[in-house]
């Protein structure tokens, strides 16, 4: 046993480090005191009142839901393509193709942000608005879509297209009635996680959002005055609860699929 | 077996430079229980998808009941098949699944749970429509892929190893049930299996393939007695391989056996053919004896000495080593009451006849 101890109090550090701030964040959120300091002083729910009188504020969330309900649709429809691609026969350049669409996964964000600008607002003469922000966004959530559904895909049997295609299917069908609905919990949990990708991406959305405030974009506007502190901390709480939720949602999704077609768990996000 | 209802003519198949089919000419006929038998990769699945029709062939010709299976896609073919994953549908029932290929037919839903039902009854598992059919175990899921099939009523029904799934007991009722089953419907079965035994009890013809084309063409009994080749020989039951060399060919041919001394043997005892000069001649080690001490016989025997011993129950297996043989003769012995088992060192005489001599090509 005492030779695990070493290793036992590093991973507590290492969980401490990780989630203090989290923590911190629904303790400050709480506190009845404006200056974010120790020690606490009372329970309240001001911070959340005042919150949710802040209308530019609603106009900031709608905007985010709009441009991620539509970037992670978009993004998953396009993971499905590429990985019914990925999980069919060899194809030329199919390893080049699948490097492509990584690529966004390493770039740096900020050079990604700097080069979508350009091309938007130089090249294509667009001007930024949530269109151009949805469309960027697309391109980082895709990575992760096409991750998820391609565990998906490459655990179908693909025995299963062909015996539908033997009774008497044809390939839409045997799509319909047998791909989808068993790749349906990937399809559910790839667009939930492009979801919060989306939802709380800042760079790119701060370069590209001309006049248009997302979420992370007017939390960030918040920062320079030190009053309102303590609203960005009941703001963090409600968005750390939410990715929470929806983290778990995406999980419970993929593992039924798992179940639900007789598959083991090849990894996934948690 | 009236008339051909598949014809292969010349089919090849390439995959990129592998060539996984060479020139194929096969006709298989209405009603028949035909067996494509050999080792993995010796394009026997190959064959079986092509003529399913999830895989195009390169050149060459087929025909389905007389038509040109070039223009039939998959989804269209009178041909159904039971994979060797069942490639059961995980998220419907046993009903879903066995009622799958009924979608679009134009009868009533009551005529269809009808006919789900009825197919159920046929493999035996009556009443397990309700069922989820990722809870079903693996000869479970076999019957469900058979009934999903035959309630289409195909003119052909592709098995793609449907027992190697299962365990040998398992396996050795469903090779009895499948007979039955293919007697009571009348419908052209194939059968894909690496497993000689398999095919040898299950089949009215077997193709035994090698590396792309058919070595053998022929029924059970004949396959095993008179194999045209040595590799047929080796891939069906167990052979003796002994040099030897065809004197001369008349009514009858002439033949030397190393080891054994010369004899006159049947036409049909040289299936691949036969030439003046060095051969390989095979014998079955059922078809060799051993003399007891104290028995007597009229046929020709060799002198041998016991090698090796091998006690099965039922059975003992030799090895008798016989001077002018490399390799010592392996016969087998029913272990009949009163006979004795030799030990290893005991001097004995092979019984053997010309009869059960085949002539090897290549």
């Amino acid at each position: 046993m005492t030779k695990g101890i070493g290793l036992r109090i590093y991973a507590i550090c290492y969980l401490v480090f990780l989630f203090a701030p989290i923590i911190l964040l629904p303790l400050f959120a709480f506190n009845s005191n404006k200056i974010i300091a120790f020690p606490l002083e009372g329970f309240s729910f001001t911070w959340f009142e005042q919150l949710w009188a802040r209308t530019e504020l609603h106009t900031a969330v709608r905007n985010s839901l709009i441009i991620a309900v539509c970037a992670s649709a978009i993004a998953t429809v396009l993971g499905i393509c590429a990985a019914r691609a990925a999980a069919m026969a060899g194809f030329r350049g199919k390893g080049v193709m699948s490097g492509f669409i990584m690529l966004p996964l390493v770039l740096p964000e900020i050079i990604l942000a700097v080069a979508l600008l350009v091309i938007i607002a130089k090249v294509l003469g667009l001007s930024p608005g949530i269109v151009t922000i949805i469309l960027a966004h697309v391109l980082i959530c895709t990575p992760y879509a096409v991750t998820v559904l391609n565990s998906a895909f490459a655990n179908l049997d693909k025995s299963l297209e062909e015996a539908a295609l033997d009774l008497g299917e044809n390939r839409w069908g045997a799509f319909r009635l047998v791909i989808l609905p068993l790749v349906m919990p990937g399809i559910i949990s790839s667009f939930l996680i492009a979801f919060i990708i989306s939802l709380d991406e800042f760079i790119i959305a701060f370069f590209l959002s001309g006049n248009v405030t997302t979420l992370p974009v007017y939390i960030y506007g918040l920062r320079r005055q030190s009053d309102d502190l303590p609203i960005v901390m009941a703001l963090g709480t409600i968005l750390v609860a939410l990715s929470l939720v929806l983290l778990v949602a995406a999980e419970y999704f993929r593992r039924r699929g798992l179940k639900r077609a007789g598959m083991k768990d090849s990894g996934g996000f948690l | 077996m009236t008339k051909p209802l598949i014809s292969l003519r010349g089919v090849q198949k390439y995959y990129g430079d592998y060539h996984a089919l060479r020139g194929i000419d096969l006709d298989i006929m209405e009603g028949e229980f035909f067996s494509l038998l050999g080792p993995s990769g010796c394009g026997k699945t190959t064959l079986l998808r092509t003529i399913a029709g999830f895989e195009d062939i390169s050149s060459g010709m087929m025909t389905l009941d007389g038509k040109n299976a070039a223009s039939i896609p998959a989804n269209e073919r009178p041909t159904n098949m039971v994979f060797q994953s069942y490639a059961i549908f995980p998220h419907l029932t046993v009903a879903g699944n066995v009622g799958f290929g009924l979608r679009r037919d134009p009868r009533s839903r009551e005529d269809k749970a009808k006919a789900v039902a009825e197919a159920l009854d046929m493999v035996g598992l009556g009443g397990y429509g309700a069922r989820a059919a990722h809870a079903l175990s693996g000869g479970q899921r076999q019957r469900v892929a058979l009934a999903r099939a035959l309630i289409l009523k195909p003119k052909v029904l592709l098995l793609d190893e449907p027992l190697s799934a299962l365990d040998k007991k398992m396996r050795e009722q469903m090779q009895v049930e499948l007979i039955r089953l293919q007697r009571n419907v009348g419908i052209t079965f194939i059968l894909v299996t690496h497993d000689q035994e398999e095919a040898l009890v299950m089949s009215d013809r077997i193709a035994v393939m090698f590396e792309g084309s058919i070595g053998q063409l022929a029924d059970s009994e004949t396959l095993y007695r008179r194999p045209n080749s040595r590799r047929v020989a080796d891939f069906i039951g167990k052979m003796n391989f002994l040099p030897g060399r065809v004197t001369d060919i008349g009514d009858r041919i002439g033949v030397d056996v190393a080891g054994l001394g010369s004899a006159q043997i049947a036409a049909e005892q040289a299936t691949g053919g036969a030439v003046v000069g060095d051969t390989l001649i095979g014998i079955r080690p059922e078809t060799l004896a051993l003399l007891f001490p104290g028995d007597t016989t009229e046929r020709r025997t060799v002198d041998g000495v016991v090698d090796e011993v091998v006690y099965y129950g039922d059975m003992t297996y030799y090895d008798v080593r016989v001077p002018g043989i490399d390799k010592p003769l392996n016969l087998s012995m029913k272990n009949l009451i009163g006979r004795p088992v030799l030990e290893v060192g005991d001097t004995t005489k092979v019984i053997w006849d010309e009869r059960s001599l085949v002539v090897l090509r290549g």
